[in-house]
């Protein structure tokens, strides 16, 4: 399962709710606002580790947070985002 | 009499996900065109609109953020940055643009306007002002 998550874990409980419910074999998308859940030495880095995490190139260089995010997380790009959904098994997305 | 107010800008959103931020910028823009006492506090976050390095390039949105380095010409130089909201999301003053402004009292020389401030401080500046803007 491919699991996206748009909103900032510092705004909305998205994120959290997200990675109390995501299978450790699913991947979790960060997107747009959902791209600051992988900041380094945040109150939500804890969380990170129960599934594997990626997040969206541009909208991490948007904010200008590439520098700032927690080792291990995978950046993608457009084309990767549709792989991710075309060849998984389904999509939740926590908007 | 002084017509003179105490302004205080409550920035508490992130920049790109939503135009809160984008529209307090435009506002205190405009605002800074009537000689008022204007302060911004940038707070939960909200403290993500003043990251350097940010490049929006790739994703189609516009970056407003090099509009806020302009905040000092306008005599915008108040600026408070929440010390709690930037530790709870991993970053410090060094990961924000450093706004400056030159001071006309002082032989125009080139000082911060950046202020780290605490919860309690962000209280007072609050209860401080006569008008409360919040984005």
């Amino acid at each position: 399962m491919l699991h996206i998550v748009n909103k900032s874990p510092f705004e909305k409980d998205s994120f959290t709710s997200c990675m109390a419910h995501a299978a450790e074999s699913s991947t979790v998308l960060l997107i747009e606002d959902g791209v600051y859940a992988a900041l380094k030495g945040s109150s939500v880095e804890d969380q990170l580790s129960r599934a594997k995490v990626v997040a969206l190139q541009s909208d991490v260089a948007a904010r200008g947070i590439e520098g700032n995010l927690v080792d291990g997380i995978d950046l993608i790009d457009y084309p990767d985002f549709v792989d991710l959904v075309a060849n998984g098994d389904g999509v939740q997305s926590w908007v | 009499m002084s017509d003179i107010k105490k302004f205080l800008y409550v920035n508490r959103r992130a920049p790109y996900g939503t135009v809160y931020a984008l529209e307090s910028l435009e506002v205190v823009l405009i605002g800074a065109a009537f000689d008022q006492d204007v302060s911004l506090v940038f707070m939960d976050d909200g403290v993500f609109q003043l990251k350097k390095d940010q490049n929006s390039e790739a994703s189609g949105m516009k970056n407003f953020s090099p509009t806020f380095n302009a905040l000092g010409d306008y005599d915008v130089n108040k600026i408070y940055v929440e010390k709690e909201s930037l530790e709870a999301r991993g970053m410090t003053m060094d990961d924000l643009m450093a706004l400056t402004y030159e001071d006309e009292d002082d032989d125009w020389a080139e000082k911060s306007s950046m202020h780290l401030v605490s919860a309690d401080e962000v209280r007072d500046l609050m209860e401080e002002s006569e008008v409360v803007l919040s984005f």
